[in-house]
């Protein structure tokens, strides 16, 4: 078991390492001079100084890295282009942010994802389980259909503009700074936004969960246990726990999407979370937040897949020697 | 082909052949360790031994399909890879396999014409005259290449996969045929018919055989020689009906004594051989059948037993070679 | 030479009905596959309203308005309504499946193959060049594909070229993961070692035997990518990304008409059926390909 971890997390290093080099590149693939790319366009001579000391740019590329990873480790990308505030504090707000929006989605999504996935799974053959089969399979097609941010969209239309339910944007009164998840007037912000990230991957869990669940169930020792008489609610209880591995990894992938998806869904919100960051960074071409921000939502990606991997060597004995 | 050598030049001559797989995290499975052999030409040698003795490694080493760690292959006279020997190319145009047949051994997305055909087109025949040639190879194996040419793999027999397998490798015009497990997976009936087909072929092409097997009737029925293979090494060889009749090794012994009997009077009364074999990639020290070996002695596990000359009958066993130190080796002598 | 080749077969060969091939097969699967072919059909007039969009939209999608602006559905003509400049939207849907289209297809079939190529280098490579492509490629899988997309359009600064060449970058490793996968279970295949045992060269055996097996379960996956670019393109687009006004787009429409959800909310949900609509086709028909293909041969 340690020996699992241990290679896992060896594997995740070099992987990790290599994200860090693709957003160090970002900005040698903007076009134009590097130096202008990270520089406010007002900057003074004495700014201008700074910032070249900082990046290294008279030096060669590896020592540029080196001192631009050594710098990132330390929570430091330098300066926002648009606003001249450190990157370090812009992507920390907006993470944050963007974590509250995951911490509802991700739950939501799953609880309702495998719950439904293995009532289909679970189902007896007949009517009931057609139509629970056909409700799975269309919604996981309709899922990864649909765009996510127009999916908001429609929301948006419906139950704020149409219906004046809930309030259509932003988070509240006090805004970013004043949210609270306890208050409930705040929590209103946060209905559209969690149910349209939540939704997508829904179908898709439910799908998985569906096909782990039978899976097990055709397995002989659901047979025996049904043999020795066990009530069925407890055969459903042993059939999930054993389906519970292979469903944890799509949940881990599905995480990962949740991550981007918050990119084109939070603009639609004005959620002031690490997308509308982003979209703000396009927009102002503010290349040292875009690459901030990239590297902590891919860091973030990693360890979670990381996370996923280890938790299912945990629970299920034959990933362990892979 | 022309016959390089002459008729008492070996056709093929393995010396000290041996293949490591290396174990990922550290050892390495010893599938073929130091194995030594002569065919002569026109004969057919057969080999046999329980799965995972080394049959198929070797079997894949005598076309360096796997490149042997050490040990020499002289074919016809010429060494292989050598400056001045046959090359490679040329081994696998004179020598063929025929592989088990199994869900893999015919490319499921070429018609059987087209499989029996990439031969011939390798050499550089135009396509009208491979498909040509591969017709006659498919009619020498008795399949009519109009009806059987265009279908794929799926749309075959058993049998007739096997035989598509066999014109493969006739399709270049071998002198050698290394047969491994040619027969194994067919049913019994459809194995005397492809059976009584490479013998024909055997006599109207003056092919000669490797023929590889587990099973031990097959061989004995189809074999001039035979190699009885423990783990990667040789344990027994010899003419096919001495080493039938008066086996050396013990392990020879046990094999034959553990097929089945059609005579009800001459059940197996008890289990010949307990356990299964030892890992490959930890082998016993001294002889590797000693684990198992019912008159095992101290000797056994101190040297590893010469497996003796190529010719005649020998066993890579204390017991047959006087002076060994093995109590039994002095009633031998 | 000995007798075998001197028998040639008979002169006139009788002529035999074609047998179905693989691809008989499974185009025969598609069409009793009525989901598909309905989908097909739909995805078929999508592309045809995309690429014959002149000779069939009302009116020219550039034309602008001052006077009727953000105008509801079916006004004089408008069966769709009209945008923020008084731009029919209909005929805007109907070019703006040329980019949607365009950014779908194109990213996907040069994923398909650098990708493919350099799946089937490394896997039947293997050895440390496989390893170096391999872990070179989990690298780039190692982001969220909208956030890689993202972070390199919105380095290389917007643009419908620079949108398609972040999501070629996006799939290759996908693409590539499939190919190598798929090559290293068929080399070690038995008719590979058959043909490597006849002495061809690498090329042939890659050729003849490795690609027309490799293909089918690269093209499924690379069928499945079409949706998901549609998406990211149009998300690109959305964001200020990919497609630059006035060119008429999907994702880019939405972004301007959001502004507008409290004049006229459902003209501007319009844009995102279409992707929603388009990129559904393209899932179906690439499952219908995927069930149609996986013709148990054995």
């Amino acid at each position: 078991m340690a020996r699992t971890i241990l290679w896992r997390l060896l594997y995740a290093l070099p992987i990790a390492f290599g994200v860090s080099l693709v957003c160090f590149m970002l900005v040698y693939i903007a076009p134009g001079d590097p130096l202008q790319t990270v520089l406010p366009p007002d900057a003074n001579a004495e700014m201008i100084e700074i910032v070249k000391r900082a990046y290294g740019f008279d030096k060669p590329l590896p020592v540029q890295f080196a001192q631009w990873l050594w710098r990132a480790a330390h929570g430091d990308f330098g300066l926002s282009v648009a606003t001249r505030r450190p990157v370090s504090l812009e992507v920390g707000g907006a993470l944050a942010n963007t974590m509250v929006l995951a911490v509802f989605a991700v739950p939501l999504s799953f609880a309702v994802g495998a719950g439904l996935g293995t009532l289909a799974g679970c189902a007896p053959p007949g009517r009931l389980g057609r139509t629970l089969d056909r409700l799975v399979t269309g919604t996981a097609v309709m899922g990864v259909s649909v765009p996510n941010y127009w999916l908001g969209l429609v929301l948006v239309i419906v139950f704020a503009v149409e219906l004046s339910w809930l309030p259509a944007s932003g988070m509240g009164m006090g805004g970013s700074d004043g949210f609270s998840v306890l208050r409930w007037a705040d929590l209103h912000y946060l209905v559209l936004p969690v149910v349209t990230l939540a939704l997508v991957p829904v179908g898709i869990i439910a799908r998985s969960t569906r096909a782990a669940v039978l899976e097990v169930r055709g397995q002989d020792f659901v047979t025996t246990l049904r043999a020795k008489g066990l009530t069925e609610l407890a055969v459903v209880r042993h059939v999930l726990k054993n389906a519970a591995p292979g469903m944890l990894a799509v949940m881990g992938l599905q995480f990962g999407y949740l991550m981007g998806g918050s990119i084109l869904v939070e603009p639609v919100f004005a959620w002031p979370g690490s997308g509308t960051l982003l979209g703000r960074a396009i927009v102002n071409r503010d290349v040292p937040v875009l690459q901030g921000a990239i590297l902590s939502l891919a860091l973030i990606f990693v360890a979670t897949n990381l996370a996923v991997d280890l938790l299912q060597a945990a629970m299920d004995p034959r990933v362990r020697r892979a | 082909m022309p016959d390089r050598g002459g008729p008492a030049q070996p056709m093929l001559i393995a010396a000290g052949l041996r293949k490591h797989f290396p174990i990922p995290g550290g050892g390495a499975v010893r599938a073929v360790d130091g194995v030594s052999f002569s065919v002569a030409k026109g004969e057919t040698l057969g080999v046999v031994g329980e799965s995972g003795c080394g049959k198929s490694t070797l079997a894949r080493l005598l076309l360096h399909l796997v490149r042997p760690d050490a040990g020499e292959l002289v074919f016809d006279g010429e060494a292989v890879g050598a400056p001045r020997g046959i090359t490679l190319k040329e081994l696998r145009r004179q020598a063929q396999m025929v592989f088990q047949d199994s869900a893999s051994s015919l490319n499921p997305r070429m018609p059987a014409r087209d499989s029996v055909a990439f031969g011939p087109r390798v050499l550089g025949r135009g396509p009208a005259q491979a498909a040509a040639e591969a017709d006659e190879a498919l009619r020498r194996v008795g399949l009519d290449p109009m009806q059987f040419g265009p279908r794929y793999p799926h749309e075959l027999s058993g049998g007739q996969k096997q035989r598509v397998n066999i014109a493969r490798a006739l399709a270049l015009q071998p002198r050698l045929v290394i047969l491994d497990e040619a027969v194994s997976a067919l049913d019994k009936s459809v194995e005397a018919q492809v059976l009584s087909l490479l013998a024909r072929l055997k006599r109207e092409l003056g092919l000669t055989y490797v023929f590889i097997s587990h099973d031990l009737a097959v061989v004995r029925h189809v074999s001039d020689r035979v190699l009885v293979m423990y783990l990667g090494s040789v344990a027994e060889s010899g003419p096919a009906d001495d080493v039938f009749a008066r086996p050396l090794h013990p392990y020879t012994r046990v094999l034959l004594a553990s097929r089945l009997s059609m005579d009800p009077d001459r059940r197996v009364e008890q289990a010949p051989i307990v356990g299964d074999p030892p890992s490959p990639a930890n082998p016993p020290s001294g002889c590797r059948f000693r684990t198992r070996c019912p008159h095992a002695e101290p000797v056994c596990a101190d040297r590893v037993p010469s497996p003796g000359s190529w010719d005649g009958h020998q066993a890579a066993c204390h017991m047959v070679h006087p002076g060994s130190g093995h109590s039994a080796a002095a009633l031998a002598a | 030479m000995n007798s075998q080749t001197l028998a040639l077969p008979a002169a006139a060969p009788v002529r035999l009905p074609p047998r179905p091939g693989y691809w008989g097969m499974v185009g025969g699967r598609l069409r009793r596959d009525p989901v598909t072919v309905v989908f097909c059909l739909l995805m078929l007039a999508i592309v045809l309203a995309a690429v014959f969009a002149p000779l069939i939209s009302p009116f020219d999608p550039y034309k602008e308005s001052i006077i009727f602006r953000l105008k509801p559905f079916g006004y004089r003509g408008h069966p769709l309504g009209t945008d923020e400049l008084g731009r029919d939207i209909l005929a805007r849907i109907l070019y703006g499946g040329r980019s949607a289209l365009l950014m779908g297809v194109g990213p996907v079939v040069f994923a398909g193959l650098v990708g493919g190529s350099l799946g089937v280098l490394a896997g039947y490579a293997g050895g440390w060049v496989g390893t170096l492509v391999m872990r070179t490629m989990d690298v780039f899988y190692a982001f969220p594909s909208v956030l890689l997309a993202v972070a390199i359009s919105g380095a290389m600064g917007g643009g419908m070229l620079n949108g398609m060449i972040a999501l070629a970058l996006v799939f290759i490793p996908a693409v590539c993961r499939v190919a190598e996968t798929a090559t290293t279970q068929v080399r070690g295949l038995d008719f590979v070692e058959a043909a490597r045992a006849t002495g061809a060269g690498h090329l042939m055996i890659v050729r003849h035997h490795l690609l027309g097996n490799v293909l089918a379960p690269v093209l499924v996956y690379a069928s499945s990518l079409v949706s998901v670019s549609i998406l990211l393109a149009s998300g690109l687009s959305f964001l200020g990304l990919g497609v630059r006004p006035p060119v008429p787009d999907w994702g880019l429409m939405l972004s301007t008409l959001r502004q507008a959800i409290y004049v006229q909310p459902w003209v501007c949900a319009v844009p995102g059926a279409a992707i929603f609509v388009t990129s559904m086709c393209f899932n179906l028909v690439s499952d219908g390909l995927r069930s149609a293909m996986d013709v148990r041969l054995r």
